[in-house]
């Protein structure tokens, strides 16, 4: 088993592994997109984001419609801002919509997956790229490295981005890139349940590209749980080899307070144990890996490094005869 | 005298395509945030450049190319291609590459370190082919973009110098665009001299404390006293002083940077030996060396007010309600005046460059200040500017 989870993954980083700089002739890429008549959407989910919307709406609408015809819809889904997000998107050319808004007799529930959920509705694209609308170092690759694997591969469904290459260290490996919830609670999960999926780089990115007839199948969590949920369903319809993932090299945003990495791992924990729930795991659990995997970049190819790591138990002393007799326990 | 009704043209079909010139409101902001992030202190303009060679190969310009000197190049070659128009702006800014160089892009402004100088300039310019296409403007002559490195400070206009000197091309007319100030023209260079006054202190006991520092005061205080003519006008900056290191240790050493300059032939000379007089004054007493070294200067120069690129530029702008601000230049101008060449420095919008202070530059005024290059340009290709002899 170990063997075949160890083969697959390799295979995987081998053929769905990118790195956005693979697909820099965008004008091969539209000229794709026309062949195979793809409309594509970007899709900017936001809340109170006034100061960083308006370059990221600048910089989309440039350079992937203005310049290079790869965006057909650029559309921001808002949560009902209370600064002027609404205002700035609507004068820098995006197509601005209020959730709240949308499919209205299903009401409206405040979160991003709310958002990224009334988009599949609202939004024309065969392709939705979701991206955060916290970058400050905002660039068309955001786009076109996620879209592009699925301009060129049919079978692929749901691209991913990762950051921060992962680089060899001195002493062992650097963390792969993930975040501090994804390195502290995601992919140690994904080890346990579901080895293949460690080898996604960045599971919790916000950042992905997705067909149609994927996101509307599957279900939305509404609050931190989405993107964790999304893995899972696709994993659990589509199996690994819809995945790709693209190397978008830096990204810089706001940090998280420890206190909110709190609040998002609960929420990623119910819906993770939900899944649990709904594949009919909770009761025959698979029998859990002590392979934990993480992974490293060696020029462009990524490969995995997997530890053992197996927790041994001690039984409680009172069970030790040696200690009862030391003790008089039994006198 | 100016052809007024050739101008007029030129104005009507510029004033028709305001609209189109809007759409293209997106290409110039993205290019001026995209080159507003890449940090290029001078002397480190190599990450700005190819950005600006991949512009100019994604625009279709023919013999683009890197310089010597570093500064990128390319033509856009006109309908009958005998003569050649040189649009300059320097890529290089006051800011380290550890600066935080985010753009932020508001309703109504673009805000960040090196934005006004010169990072709109560079955008503006990088966008011309683009917004020429778009506003079906097809010039005759070749229209030369020049992204010079090397201009501030130290850099003592290197590119720029580099690029005139050496290039095989003669230039009919030339333009440098400069982020703010919305009607800025400038036709004439000041007489500029930049220099450093160097002092050092040997074996400071702890009763000979901060000599070095004392010294450079004095000397301020007699550069401070030297006669200065209302006019021609003639001042001395007092632009950066440095020396020491902390709190309770003498300063061995300390430094003064300065720039004089005049409207006046021969006036910077005469300051300048002055200057060297007070300071080899100080030189001789003792326990101190003193030196004063010249960084970089520029003549006197330019065109007069009354020729017609001027002219022209003023009717422009005037046309376009924008308020003329004549200074001269010590900048990129002067480079290319030295060379003879017909020129001028156009602001394209209001903002602030302030030192220290957050940079912005304002959106809405920008497209009036684009329209005002387009004008000058296709009056310089419609001949309009020519000096009849």
């Amino acid at each position: 088993m170990e063997a075949f989870v160890m083969k697959s993954i390799e295979q995987w980083l081998e053929k769905n592994t990118f790195h956005h700089s693979d697909f820099w002739d965008i004008l091969a890429l539209i000229r794709e997109k026309e062949r195979k008549g793809l409309k594509i959407s970007l899709c900017i989910p936001t809340l109170n984001e006034e100061k960083t919307i308006g370059k990221e709406l600048v910089i989309f609408k440039s350079e992937l419609m203005d310049r290079y015809p790869l965006i057909d819809e650029l559309a921001v889904i808002d949560s009902g801002s209370t600064d002027k997000t609404r205002e700035v998107a609507a004068a820098f050319g995006a197509d601005v919509y209020l959730s709240s808004e949308i499919l209205e007799p299903y009401g409206f529930k405040r979160g991003k997956g709310e958002n990224l959920w009334k988009a599949i509705y609202q939004l024309e694209g065969d392709i939705i790229c979701y991206v955060d609308a916290d970058i400050k170092n905002i660039h068309p690759r955001f786009c076109y490295g996620l879209v592009a694997p699925l301009i060129y591969r049919d079978e692929m469904q749901y691209v991913k981005a990762f950051y921060d290459r992962p680089l060899a260290f001195s002493q062992g490996i650097r963390p792969s890139g993930g975040g501090r919830v994804t390195e502290i609670l995601v992919r140690p999960l994904f080890s346990l349940f579901f080895p293949e999926l460690s080898a996604i780089i960045q599971p919790l990115s916000g950042e992905y590209a997705v067909r149609r007839e994927v996101l509307e199948a599957i279900a939305f969590p509404i609050g931190y749980g989405v993107e964790t949920s999304h893995i899972l369903d696709v994993y659990h319809h589509w199996g690994l080899d819809a995945f790709g993932q693209t190397d978008l090299d830096q990204r810089i945003h706001r940090n998280q307070t420890t206190l909110d990495l709190g609040k998002m791992s609960f929420g990623i924990l119910q819906s993770f144990l939900k899944r649990l729930e709904s594949f009919g795991m909770v009761d025959r659990l698979p029998e859990m890996s002590n392979l934990y995997r993480q992974f490293q970049a060696q020029e462009n190819r990524y490969e995995q490094v997997v530890k053992e790591i197996i927790e041994e138990e001690r039984p409680p002393m009172l069970e030790i005869p040696e200690y009862r007799k030391k003790y008089g326990v039994d006198s | 005298m100016i052809k007024k009704s050739e101008l007029k043209t030129i104005l009507e079909h510029l004033l028709k395509n305001r609209d189109e010139l809007h759409k293209l409101r997106e290409i110039v902001l993205a290019n001026a945030v995209m080159i507003g992030e890449i940090p290029a202190p001078s002397f480190s303009e190599a990450g700005r450049a190819r950005f600006l060679l991949d512009r100019f190969t994604e625009g279709g310009l023919q013999n683009i190319s890197c310089d010597e000197a570093g500064n990128p190049t390319a033509v856009l070659p006109g309908s009958n291609g005998k003569e050649n128009i040189l649009i300059s702006a320097h890529v290089d800014t006051e800011f380290e590459a550890g600066v935080d160089h985010t753009m932020h892009v508001s309703t109504d402004r673009i805000n960040g370190f090196g934005i006004a100088d010169n990072s709109l300039g560079v955008a503006v310019m990088a966008s011309l082919p683009t917004i020429l296409e778009r506003l079906g403007i097809r010039l005759k002559h070749n229209l030369v973009l020049l992204g010079a490195v090397k201009s501030l400070g130290k850099g003592d206009l290197e590119g720029l110098r580099f690029f005139i000197n050496h290039t095989p091309l003669t230039f009919k007319s030339a333009l440098c665009l400069e982020g703010v100030h919305l009607g800025r023209l400038s036709y004439s260079c000041l007489g500029m001299m930049r220099g450093e006054i160097s002092c050092t202190v040997e074996n400071v006991a702890s009763g000979d404390a901060s000599i070095a520092i004392m010294t450079l005061t004095k000397i301020i205080s007699r550069m401070m006293s030297i006669p200065l003519p209302q006019s021609p006008k003639t001042s001395i900056i007092l632009g950066s002083i440095s020396g020491g290191k902390t709190y309770g240790k003498p300063a061995t050493k300390a430094r003064l940077k300065f720039e004089i300059r005049s409207e006046q032939t021969g006036m910077i000379g005469d300051i300048l030996r002055t200057i060297q007089a007070i300071v080899d004054e100080m030189d001789s007493e003792e326990l101190v060396h003193v030196s004063v070294k010249v960084i970089s200067r520029n003549k006197t120069g330019g065109i007069d007010f009354t020729h017609p690129l001027v002219e022209t530029a003023r009717t422009i702008m005037k046309e376009l309600g924008i308020k003329a601000r004549m200074a001269p230049s010590v900048g990129d101008l002067s480079a290319i005046i030295a060379k003879g060449i017909p020129a001028l420095t156009l602001g394209l919008t209001s903002g602030s460059k302030k030192e220290d202070d957050f940079e912005y530059v304002d959106i809405d005024p920008l497209f009036t200040g684009i329209a005002q290059v387009l004008a000058v340009i296709c009056a310089i290709d419609g001949g309009i500017c020519d000096e009849i002899d």
